[in-house]
């Protein structure tokens, strides 16, 4: 000890390996039994949803047939169809998604490329995270209270998309918000440095990059709003609609409100009904997810 | 490209020898004229009573140790430093007798003027092609022929026709870190600059690309006047007509880099050259 003291350069030992051998056992199996009981984990996780899908898909394939798609609703089971959700839940996408996108990453490249970095901002940022975790009935009342009564826009496809899109907005602004800080800021030197304007920069360099990652949010957040029945119950979205809607005026149905309102029927059939409503409402979001995943997969830059 | 290269290098020797002969040559008019530089980032004073004037068609090299605000310099030439929120400055910097910081000069206008090449090559994710065309384009040429031929001429000064005229359109990113950071030089020269600041361009390279570099330095410097902040003391030496040093925020002292290397003024000077710290 004296020894290695004296001589610069040489480190005194800390680590001795007689002990750290001793102990390794007990360290493996240390880690042996965290292993598997997270793989449980995950398969209790699995499991659930392997039977959900099981239950759904045995219960309402049955009722899954061409007439499904072209029956409105009906008070007999076996002419029950989705058309008129369907056909509103479209409608209702038609308005949320370019009006929430366009606020949403309106607001995001605001707060990412414009705003100063002070303390009234900050709170701004932190705060619209914490509204993505406001309930969604939250949102619905808010919605009756302006858009439907007082803009007087009744339950019609607008009042309920401008409701969906205030409540998916704080999702797809925080996915902006990432994807647009994730382009490097060295990029954007370069830009600015032969002279481009904040805007020319924003169009030309950071959107290009950040599209890909802002479109993967925004799909996502647009598949929550078709799966969401509380606004919609809270504004009265009604169930038993015999027409299409012709405008974004007029008053319309919804997937999960026809979903909800079958499984809440006694008879044994509109249980089946509603899992096969289920399984085309899992569909549609199915879809909309692996156009994320492909989006994500295909046009994401490396650096 | 070899005897381009070696042309260069005589030019280089026949250029330096007047400085050493007694007589010197007139001085060259002054580009960017500093007078009482101060800057601080919120209440770090990192630039303290700079003047430095700088002249046409020279190279004129930074160093100093990590940390002496050679970038943080450089970066207030083109007014790049304003990125950084809570940064004030006072004094004034002219370029061409304009004070830079008055309040109707537009920056947009200045960095169209003041081309830049940065530490780390950081070309867009886009095409070759595409990176040289953006400076052009977002002036507002969209004539394709016109940005044909800027894209060619540019990639020509940079000397990097050669090596990549035949994949224009293949992303940037799938160059060398050499390459990549001669197209930056190209994109640089795209927007037709009159000067170009450098900020340790040749400190993320290999050897041998650094070696490209600065035979580019030495041909740009006909056309354009270079500012180029190095950690590399043989770097300046080779390359630079003009040589600040800078500690702590101060310039030490500013000469002929002849002067500066062989018989330094101030002693903390000779101290960084020889290696006493740094
Ligand atoms: N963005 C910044 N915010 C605050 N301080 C900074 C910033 N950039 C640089 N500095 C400080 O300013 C001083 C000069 O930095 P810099 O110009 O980068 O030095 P050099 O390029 O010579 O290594 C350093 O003390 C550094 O910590
Ligand atoms: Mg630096």
């Amino acid at each position: 000890m004296r020894i290695t003291e004296q001589q610069p350069g040489a480190n005194k030992r800390f680590i001795d390996p007689a002990s750290v051998s001793k102990r390794m056992d007990g360290r493996k199996i240390t880690n042996t039994v965290f292993k598997t009981l997270f793989f449980m984990a995950t398969l209790v996780a699995l499991l659930v949803l392997g039977i959900l899908f099981y239950r759904i898909l045995s219960q309402g394939l049955g009722f899954l047939s061409l007439d499904f798609f072209q029956n409105f609703a009906s008070r007999f089971p076996e002419k029950a169809g989705i058309k008129a959700a369907l056909v509103g839940s479209l409608w209702l996408m038609a308005v949320v998604a370019p009006v929430s996108m366009f606020l949403g990453i309106g607001t995001a490249i605001y707060l990412e490329e414009y705003a100063k970095k002070n303390r009234v901002n900050d709170f701004i940022r932190m705060n619209i995270s914490n509204l993505a975790g406001v309930p969604s009935v939250v949102f619905g009342l808010l919605g009756l209270t302006i858009f439907v009564r007082a803009l007087a826009l009744g339950n019609s496809i607008l009042a309920a998309g401008f409701t969906m899109s205030l409540l998916i907005l704080p999702v797809i602004i925080v996915a902006a918000q990432e994807a647009i800080r994730a382009v490097p800021q060295h990029v954007r030197e370069a830009s600015y440095g032969m002279g481009a304007t904040k805007w020319q920069t924003i169009v030309r360099v950071v959107l290009p990059s950040a599209i890909p990652g802002i479109l993967t949010g925004s799909i996502l957040a647009l598949s929550r709003a078709i799966g969401e029945t509380a606004p919609l119950i809270v504004i009265g979205v009604p169930v038993i609609i015999q027409f299409l809607p012709s405008g974004v005026m007029d008053t319309f149905t919804a997937l999960p409100m026809q979903i909800y309102d079958w499984a809440k029927r006694p008879q044994a059939d509109f249980q089946q009904v509603a899992s096969a409503g289920i399984i085309v409402l899992m569909a549609f979001l199915l879809l909309m997810n692996s156009i994320a995943v492909l989006i994500r997969n295909k046009f994401q830059k490396r650096y | 490209m070899v005897q381009l290269m070696n042309r260069t290098e005589n030019e280089t020797q026949a250029a330096v020898s007047p400085l050493e002969a007694p007589v010197r040559e007139a001085a060259k008019p002054v580009v960017y004229d500093t007078k009482q530089l101060n800057l601080w980032y919120g209440s770090h004073h990192a630039l303290k009573n700079i003047d430095l004037p700088i002249r046409e068609n020279e190279v004129t090299a930074i160093i100093g140790p990590s940390g002496c605000g050679k970038s943080t310099y450089i970066k207030t030439l083109n007014r790049m430093v304003e990125l950084v929120d809570g940064v004030r400055t006072s004094g004034e910097i002219l370029y061409r007798g304009r004070n830079i910081f008055e309040a109707k000069y537009s920056v947009e206008e200045l960095r169209t003027r003041v081309g830049m090449v940065f530490q780390k090559p950081n070309p867009f994710p886009k095409s070759i092609y595409d990176n040289i065309a953006y400076g052009p384009r977002i002036h507002g040429i969209k004539n394709k022929k016109v940005l044909d031929e800027i894209v060619e001429q540019s990639l020509r000064g940079a000397a990097i026709w050669d090596e990549v005229k035949d994949r224009l359109n293949t992303n940037a990113y799938s160059l060398s870190g050499g390459q990549q950071q001669r197209i930056c030089i190209a994109r640089a020269l795209a927007i037709e600059p009159d000067v170009i600041l450098m900020d340790e361009p040749t400190s993320a390279l290999d050897p041998i690309s650094t070696l490209k570099v600065e035979e580019l330095v030495q041909e740009l410097k006909e056309n354009y006047s270079i500012i180029i902040v190095t950690h590399n003391m043989q770097q300046a030496a080779r390359i630079s007509d003009k040589t600040a040093f800078f500690l702590n925020g101060e310039v030490i002292e500013f000469d002929d880099t002849d002067k500066i290397f062989q018989n330094p003024a101030d002693q903390r000077t000779e101290d960084y050259i020889s290696g006493r710290f740094g």
